[in-house]
């Protein structure tokens, strides 16, 4: 068998000499998060200030390293020292960076979040014990904002492709054994055992299998697997490799959502990498194993998250589930014996193999070995995307990691639109397969939306149903009729029009809607409303007899007033307001024509965000 | 099955005639394009060997794919659930009322086109939108009001 000898060599000595550079180096977070926070204008203006003050400096551009709140990300790295990151980085903020390190020799201290690595200078915190890192187990994210996600060898250096190497001297039996014992199970949201639907797959007579990465990430609200895939794509292709060799799959596809340009691109690039090393193609590395990856761009529904959904729309069909039994596993793909693979799942296997199956289910609880990666957003402090080990409690993810919530904490959503609103009492409860479905929602692909006072709970509800209503590919009637009416007596009831019966025909609905779809989507397309009618009544209630909204969200339940005493009669909102409901003379408060007003929000939010006046406009609930 | 006709337009070269390739087909097409007309409907129905109605019924089925000319800035508006929670209805509200469309259309001078998007992945700062190829986070009615006055006034998005 031939070796990755050579090129590890190689990509040791170019990340070594990375890290030993003579000339400072700079690392700016550049996923799909930091290019929106506005990396890419810092960076030029990094660039611009370089080579205006005539400072020598290299350029990486890394994935991301998970708190997304304080991007842009930069990180300097000086001679023989470790890296620093800041944090929150403007264009001017970049270039005083610049200076104080490159002309002045001295440690920046603004926007100072920590170092990685070793200490080299004496009372920097490490960047590992900022509170929201301090409590992760980083072992799918391992590479993702340290290493340069174009680069193999950076991939190399730190022990990729190891895990294939091994692979490939054990037997497929041996590998499917190991993952059977790290207690792996799918990451895509069931959570079915990984290495049983592996074994009915290579057990199934086929002349040829494929390997499915299931890259659809379609779950609002969720992109745990966009910034695998951007930060550290070639641990998701590894898997893929390792995957492969235990069903005997000769073919692999990552069926990836086309609104993730970038995760494409660094895909392609990864590809192309693969083929140079000889890790990809025929023969890999000299043994029997032949595997090659093609990329299939989805082209945005929903419902081919499916597994049966994906394959017809691979085929090139509508995206339509069918019936199950037969599995893909046994029948799939072109009829073939198909396995189909979350990105998460796959990036899983090459730390399995590489440290052994007990050192990954030493994470976890009984049931639910490893870590699970989430993405933590709504109102929560610190948003981002984390890594802990599955059974940690909501409350350490939403207090400790997130920081808790401005205003009072209502409840928290997992599993995008087929999991459920959960409320305070469920925040000590450890979060794994089996809790979340006790809880009525599911574990789902890793979505965590953090709700506080000011969010309605009828209003969410809604949302996703509107979603999965206009999602449903329209196969069962249950779930495209069903849903479409489950939105429009939750319409009626967000509109004060409801009624108690309603709240029986909800739960009557949902349940029909469960039992009598095909596929994944129409049976937990009714969660949102099962779990907010369960752990909410009491808002369902608030909306339907009071005929008010307590969270001051449903427009029709909803008065915006100007408190007199706290106007100044700037007249920004006069200017503001798109119908002329808001008049009156400057210096003195103004009125507002409730007859006219739109309830658009324009005049609320520039009074908040003015120093002078503050929120002289309020949002009440109350019609 | 495969069919040795060559490909109907250039720019599809890297495509070999099978009919499982019809998705990246039309992908390529609007890529190209901008969108899906019907006469290069009707030339990947007769190079691919699939009826006409079938291509609309894959093509009308994903959310990608769109039949008619798109405005000459898009502006896709992200209402996942974290820019939903932080406000994002609200910023479309906005746009529907300065420009006068719904989502999927575009405004009659061809000037701008107005999309819904269901996420972006830039959740964790939302509520977010893409004016042709920036990223706009932390969006605020306010901010796209000055966005779209600094538009309606020439200056660079």
């Amino acid at each position: 068998m031939k070796t990755l000898d050579a090129p590890r060599r190689r990509a040791l000595k170019s990340w070594s000499g990375l890290q030993n550079r003579e000339d400072p180096v700079l690392y700016v977070g550049a996923a799909s998060c930091g290019l929106a926070a506005g990396a890419a204008e810092v960076t030029r203006a990094i660039e611009e200030h370089l080579a205006a003050r005539g400072f020598r400096a290299d350029i990486v551009r890394v994935g991301c390293i998970g708190p997304c709140y304080l991007e842009p990300l930069v990180d300097i790295q000086m001679p023989g020292k470790p890296r620093v990151s800041y944090s929150n980085v403007t264009p001017e903020i970049a270039c005083a960076l610049l200076d104080a390190f490159l002309e002045r020799g001295e440690v920046f201290r603004r926007h100072l979040v920590g170092h990685l690595g070793e200490d080299g200078y004496g009372g920097i915190p490490r960047f590992f014990d900022h509170p929201m890192l301090a409590r992760q187990a980083r072992v799918v994210l391992r590479n993702c904002g340290i290493i340069d996600p174009a680069s193999i060898d950076h991939y190399l250096a730190r022990d990729g492709y190891e895990a294939i190497e091994s692979a490939l001297s054990r037997s497929w039996t041996d590998v499917l054994e190991t993952v059977k014992s790290a207690g792996l199970r799918g990451r895509g949201g069931a959570g079915f055992p990984t290495w049983r639907k592996w074994l009915t797959c290579r057990e199934t007579e086929s002349d040829c299998r494929y390997l499915i990465c299931n890259a659809d990430e379609g779950d609002p609200g969720a992109f745990m697997n966009r910034s695998l895939l951007e930060g550290d794509p070639h641990a998701v292709l590894e898997g893929m490799l390792i995957a492969g060799y235990a069903i005997g799959a000769s073919h692999g596809y990552v069926y990836v959502r086309a609104e993730y340009p970038l995760a494409v691109q660094r895909l392609r690039t990864a590809i192309s990498q693969m083929r140079e090393i000889g890790v990809l193609g025929e023969r890999i590395l000299g043994s029997d194993f032949s595997f090659d990856i093609r990329i299939k761009e989805g082209a945005g529904a929903f419902v081919c998250g499916e597994e049966t959904a994906l394959i017809a729309s691979i085929e090139g069909r509508r995206g339509m589930p069918r019936t199950r039994p037969p599995f893909p596993a046994s029948e799939g793909l072109w009829g073939r014996p198909t396995i189909i693979n979350n990105v998460e799942t796959l990036g899983s296997l090459p730390s399995i193999l590489r440290n052994g199956a007990e050192w990954f289910s030493q994470y976890g609880t009984e049931t639910s070995k490893g870590t699970k990666t989430f993405s933590l957003v709504g109102k929560v402090r610190r948003t981002g995307l984390i890594e802990v080990p599955l059974g940690t409690t909501l409350r350490t993810v939403i207090y400790d990691i997130g920081g808790g919530l401005v205003k009072d904490f209502k409840a928290v959503q997992s599993g995008g639109p087929s999991g459920g609103c959960l409320s305070e009492e469920f925040l000590d409860s450890p979060v794994d397969y089996e809790n979340l479905a006790a809880a009525g929602s599911i574990m789902g692909s890793g979505g965590l939306i953090v709700l506080d006072a000011n969010t309605c709970i009828i209003d969410t509800a809604k949302y996703f149903l509107n979603f999965t209503q206009a999602e449903s590919c329209g196969k069962c009637v249950p779930c495209r009729v069903g849903t479409r009416h489950l939105v429009g007596i939750l319409e009626r009831i967000s509109q004060g029009k409801g009624q108690l019966s309603d709240l029986d025909r909800l739960e009557q609905l949902a349940k029909a809607i469960k039992g009598g779809s095909l596929c994944g989507l129409g049976q937990t397309a009714p969660n949102p409303v099962l779990t907010a009618l369960k752990y909410f009544r009491s808002e369902f209630l608030a909306h339907i007899v009071d005929r008010r909204c307590p969270a001051a969200v449903c427009r029709d339940l909803v008065v915006y007033r100007i408190r007199k005493e706290k106007c100044t009669g700037c007249q920004r909102c006069v200017q503001v307001c798109p119908t002329g409901a808001i008049t009156g003379p400057r210096s003195e408060p103004h009125n507002l024509d409730l007859e006219k007003c739109i309830k658009c929000r324009s005049c609320y939010e520039i009074c908040r965000f003015d120093a002078i006046a503050g929120d002289a406009i309020v949002i009440e609930s109350g019609a | 099955m495969k069919t040795a006709v060559v490909p109907p337009r250039p720019d599809l070269s890297g495509f070999d005639g099978d009919p499982a390739d019809l998705i990246p087909v039309l992908q390529t097409i609007q890529s190209l394009d901008g969108f899906v007309s019907e006469e290069s409907v009707r030339l990947v129905s007769r190079w691919l060997k699939v009826s006409e109605n079938e291509i609309y019924g894959v093509a009308t089925f994903f959310s990608q794919f769109r039949f008619t000319k798109p405005g000459e800035h898009v502006i896709r508006v992200c209402l996942g659930t974290a820019c939903h929670v932080k406000g994002g209805e609200q910023i479309m509200d906005v746009f529907r009322r300065r420009l006068g469309i719904e989502p999927g259309d575009a405004t009659p001078d061809g000037k701008y086109q107005l999309e819904r998007v269901a996420c972006l992945g830039c959740c964790a700062l939302a509520p977010v939108l893409v004016v042709d190829a920036r990223v706009h986070s932390q969006a605020s009615v306010l901010k796209i009001q000055n966005l779209l006055g600094r538009q309606a006034s020439g200056e660079d998005s």
